[in-house]
């Protein structure tokens, strides 16, 4: 079974957020990391390879600049087969659609079974690419996925819903997002690290995909930001004073007569 | 020109979900300042007497769309039947809660007639005629303002508990237009086996009015029972910090923070715990915040409206106590 895996790099959950003299959101110093719900979907296709003792794990990335290659070379650190970069000018200010769009053209040229990614990224949040994804490829999907099964070319997925889990049934091919707790990912090892240095990360231009530039970047995308601004900073706690039992007293006065909010 | 906003009418257990209702109203005073009409968008089986709330709450029309295979979500079906009645009535806009049904329907739809989307929306503004739609990025450590270039409709899922709910127009009615459903049983590609209810009896988090929340200071998994007695007076969820779940305390989906669930209640209260940045990312919006924790120096009093410095085991009984007898006065 032929996996593909998408993969995006974004900041550290630890980064603090500022914004650069154009107002953009400023990148400057922030370490970067694998969206930490592409790991669980990276080891997930890794534990499925693994139980199959067959196919290959293909992760396809979308990005620009010196590091955009880093989260692709760590899932082949993990033990992915080999990597898909899309990189060109041309994918600049991609929303979901124009994103969605050049995924699906580069991996509609792979041989895939199952397609895997995390359910959001923790960046812009959206939570939106697989879902196109999964349309324009005309293969159905199930998202936010904490447990998955496979057998005779179906999965059974376990979706968190409103107040409980759904227990669906769907043919392969089709895509998957998966949530926190599905497993446990691996941290890449030494011998992985260096393996990964040796295994293919094909970068891909808009030219190589053959996609009409209308459909990909600032021109493709449907929806733009117009602006970014942090929240309000917050001027600190009234502290309410006194021993546990009379502060808790209090507390509960302020939150019934000043804030009233119970 | 114009031809209507579109709010899709989540339903569950015989009910129209609050965050529908919530879109209703804020689509209703949109509409009135542009001149168009609100649709409600309504799918299931057995749902028809669920026409008149939304029209209590601003709907105009109801689109009510009745079939057995539209009993339960699925993306196939209900992507089915709403993007056909997009392709056909070309809406201004068509709105979405952001639930687990709507976040998995929305960009299914959004894709399939071409449009954009603006997921997990925290307000509307209104520009001359232009919707423009304000988000969190970074789980909220940053916000962007969203606009749409010519594609329509304009599509967003908007956040529970963040438009104000109107007050319902008793007895105002909306015009019922039955949907022709056909769905072709090859066409739907998911089964769903097996629903596995998990009720506390407490609210869901994202939809909660108060949070109760503990973190690593809650010192092991029995304790929550504390933080549970006093949710279950005052009416509130109970969430928890990463600390807490990656120590094995509490579930997954009860995670608050950049990885776990954005919240915005009225009240938050977060008990022993520090306030990490990517926790304050997902509760940083609550309306009203309060900290408990023994830590002067803690970051979660930067944030916080108020704070106690204390131990929580001693702080969060008496507080439980105190609204007992205030609730019951």
């Amino acid at each position: 079974m032929n996996i593909v895996v998408c993969v995006k790099q974004t900041f550290d959950t630890e980064a603090k957020i500022v914004l650069d003299a154009n107002g953009q959101i400023s990148s400057q110093g922030v370490n970067l990391i694998m969206n930490p719900y592409d790991e669980y979907a990276v080891e997930e296709a890794l534990r499925i390879k693994e139980k199959q003792g067959s196919g290959e794990v293909i992760v396809v990335g979308m990005g620009g600049g010196p590091k955009s290659q880093d989260a692709l070379r760590q899932a082949l650190a993990m033990g992915a087969d080999r990597a898909i970069l899309l990189t060109d000018a041309a994918f600049e200010g991609s929303d979901e659609y124009a994103a969605a769009n050049a995924l699906a053209k580069a991996i509609s040229g792979v041989q895939y079974d199952l397609i895997l990614a995390g359910w959001r990224a923790i960046d812009d949040g959206s939570a939106q690419v697989a879902s196109r994804l999964a349309e324009i490829l005309g293969i159905p999907q199930v998202t936010v996925v904490t447990r998955l099964e496979l057998a005779g070319g179906k999965a059974t997925a376990y979706r968190e819903i409103d107040g409980g889990v759904e227990v669906v049934e769907v043919s392969l091919p089709a895509v998957i997002t998966v949530q926190k707790g599905i497993n446990e990912p691996r941290y890449p090892s030494l011998q992985g690290i260096m393996k990964a240095r040796k295994k293919e990360l094909k970068q891909l231009s808009a030219q190589d995909l053959g996609i009409d530039t209308n459909l990909v970047g600032k021109s493709g995308a449907r929806v733009q930001p117009r602006k970014f601004y942090l929240p309000p900073a917050k001027a600190g706690a009234k502290i309410v004073p006194g021993e546990a039992p009379e502060a808790a007293a209090r507390l509960a006065q302020l939150l019934r007569s000043e804030a009233k909010v119970v | 020109m114009s031809k209507g906003i579109w709010v899709f009418a989540e339903n569950n257990d015989g009910k129209v979900r609050k965050v529908t209702l919530e879109i209703l109203s804020e689509a209703r005073k949109i509409a009135d300042q542009i001149g168009e009409e609100v649709a409600a968008v309504l799918l299931g089986k057995g749902v028809a007497n669920l026409a008149d709330t939304l029209g209590e709450y601003g709907a105009d029309k109801v689109y009510l769309a009745e079939d057995e295979k539209l009993a339960s979500y699925t993306t196939d079906a209900y992507t089915t039947v709403i993007a056909r009645l997009i392709a056909e009535h070309q809406p201004t806009a068509f709105l979405v809660g952001n639930t687990a049904i709507g976040k998995d329907l929305a960009p299914r739809v959004a894709q399939r007639v071409k449009t954009g989307l603006a997921s997990d929306c925290v307000g509307i503004k209104l520009e001359g005629n232009q919707l423009v739609f304000v988000r969190p990025i970074y789980a909220g450590k940053a916000f962007t303002e969203a606009i749409f270039a010519d594609a329509r409709p304009v599509m967003a899922t908007i956040r529970p508990n963040v438009l104000p709910l109107a007050e319902p127009a008793r007895g105002r009615k909306a015009e019922v237009a039955k949907v022709d459903v056909q769905l072709d049983a090859s066409s739907l590609r998911t089964l769903i086996k097996e629903v596995i209810k998990q009720a506390s009896g407490r609210p869901e988090l994202t939809e909660a009015n108060i949070i109760v929340s503990g973190g690593r200071g809650m010192k092991g998994p029995e304790n929550f029972k504390i933080l549970e007695e006093l949710a279950d007076v005052i009416g509130a969820a109970v969430g928890a910090s990463r600390a807490a779940v990656d120590a094995g305390w509490r579930e997954q989906k009860f995670q608050v923070g950049q990885t776990g669930k954005t919240v915005s209640p009225t009240l938050y209260i977060a008990c022993g715990i520090s306030g990490a940045i990517q926790h304050l990312a997902g509760m940083g919006s609550s309306k009203v915040i309060v900290a408990i924790n023994k830590d002067p120096e803690a970051n979660i009093f930067k944030v916080a409206d108020y704070g106690i410095v204390g131990d929580l085991f001693e702080v969060v009984p008496v507080l439980t106590q105190e609204f007992k007898k205030m609730l019951a006065s």
